[in-house]
């Protein structure tokens, strides 16, 4: 892990880089030995793309989360190893329920190179969060069914599924009838 | 010690004469007490009797059978009376005996239903060890674990495959009451299947399994329809044959 001051500099160093600007990189957060990078929506791909240039090669995973009831609600974590020191770093995007549209880092870039892991796992989080990935290149439901509607892990979704039939109502039942 | 060495067939003579099996005495004319082959015409007599008594049911119906019957009449008798209740009985006793469980795991409790099928288990003690791989050849499918609603279309499918008499078990709580994983993926089997016997646990262990087949074969043993349709409003699900 980058320790806390490593996290700053590496910050830095992404502000300073080409094509990037003192915005890009939202906020810093260094908790519990996790380093943590929050990075405007827009510059993802670029953000990731000098990551990678900096050894942090292996995107291990891609994944969604809900921060209701704080805005903007979703986030996407992207959670980049450098193999050779083996060291970890955490990129995170927020956007809002409103708008929930992203650059997909699927596809190849500018640089010829793209993260063809996260092919499935934007997908996935497409699936359970509702976060549509711009340029992804099979942009469609990989775990519920195709007509499905909603997004089930987001945390205003209900809980659902049947209720349970116990003895005592039993009569609520729709089903079985005896 | 001096160890006594005897021939294996003391008395076996290259004539046959003095062999213990077959013994020909042609001194007893009414053939009573022989063990042989000789034909008696009078012994013969006495076994009809007697198995024309069996028929009549003199042991198994007692003392109210009538005893004058003959012909027709005995059989008529023994047709109304005998024979078509055991072979109803028969038939259950024959199917309840011989389950061809659906090779088909869902999860979990997936495993335990191997090892039901396992040496220590071992359901081939009562005739239900053959897996079938295809639901035409299988009359009993074992819904092993969570039905997700993508898979239940496909397990529907799979039951209305199989050919009549089926039954249906739902093993462990999550196709019963989606147990621990109630939320939206899940939907418990009886909504879409008829299930005859719900054997609960989280996973059952293989004894549940097996009391709970015992409990289908002990149904299928007492009443072959069991009524399933009546209760589950599944009427009209019988498979159609094609030109029917």
């Amino acid at each position: 892990m980058p320790d806390a001051t490593g996290l700053e500099l590496l910050a830095k160093e992404l502000r300073d880089s080409e094509g990037l600007g003192p915005e890009s990189i939202l906020a810093t957060l260094h908790f519990r030995g996790h380093a943590t990078l929050e990075v405007q929506p827009r510059h993802i791909r670029a953000v990731l793309a000098q990551l990678r240039e900096r050894g942090y090669r292996s995107m291990m995973s891609v994944h969604g989360v809900d921060y209701y009831p704080h805005e903007p609600r979703l986030g996407v974590h992207y959670e980049l190893l450098d193999m050779s020191k083996v060291d970890r770093v955490t990129v995170t995007v927020r956007v809002p329920t409103e708008a929930p549209e992203l650059d997909s880092v699927t596809p190849d870039g500018e640089d010829g190179k793209g993260w063809p892991t996260a092919d499935h796992q934007e997908r996935e989080v497409y699936d359970m969060f509702g976060v549509a990935f711009r340029g992804h290149p099979d942009m469609r439901r990989i775990l519920m069914p195709e007509d499905y509607e909603g997004h089930p892990q987001r945390r205003d979704f209900p809980v659902g599924g049947e209720p349970v039939i116990f003895t005592y109502n039993e009569h609520e039942s729709s089903g079985v009838t005896r | 010690m001096e160890i006594k060495r005897e021939p294996l067939l003391r008395d076996a003579h290259p004539t046959g004469q003095g062999q213990r099996g077959v013994q020909i005495d042609s001194t007893h004319p009414t053939g009573q007490g022989q063990k042989g082959f000789e034909i008696d015409a009078s012994g013969l007599r006495v076994n009809k009797h007697d198995s024309k008594e069996l028929l009549r049911g003199a042991e198994l119906l007692g003392p109210t059978a009538p005893a004058s019957m003959d012909g027709e009449e005995l059989e008529r008798y023994v047709h109304e009376r005998v024979l078509t209740t055991t072979l109803d009985k028969a038939v259950a006793w024959g199917r309840s005996n011989s389950f061809f469980p659906l090779a088909f795991g869902l999860a979990c409790c997936a495993m335990e239903q191997f090892q039901t099928a396992g040496p220590r288990m071992d359901i081939a003690r009562f005739g239900f060890e053959a897996f079938r791989a295809s639901p035409r050849q299988a009359d009993l499918i074992i819904l092993a674990g969570r039905v997700s609603i993508k898979m239940a279309p496909i397990i529907r499918r799979l039951y209305d495959q199989m050919l009549e008499p089926k039954w249906a078990i739902s093993m462990g709580a999550c196709c019963s009451s989606m147990g621990v994983f109630n939320n939206y993926a899940l939907v418990p089997a009886d909504k879409f299947m008829p299930i005859d016997v719900h054997v609960p646990g989280c996973p059952p262990r293989p004894e549940g399994l097996m009391h709970g087949i015992l409990k289908l074969r002990k149904m299928v043993q007492d009443d072959p329809d069991a009524g399933w349709r009546e209760r589950y409003g599944a009427r009209g699900t019988e498979e159609i044959l094609p030109g029917a």
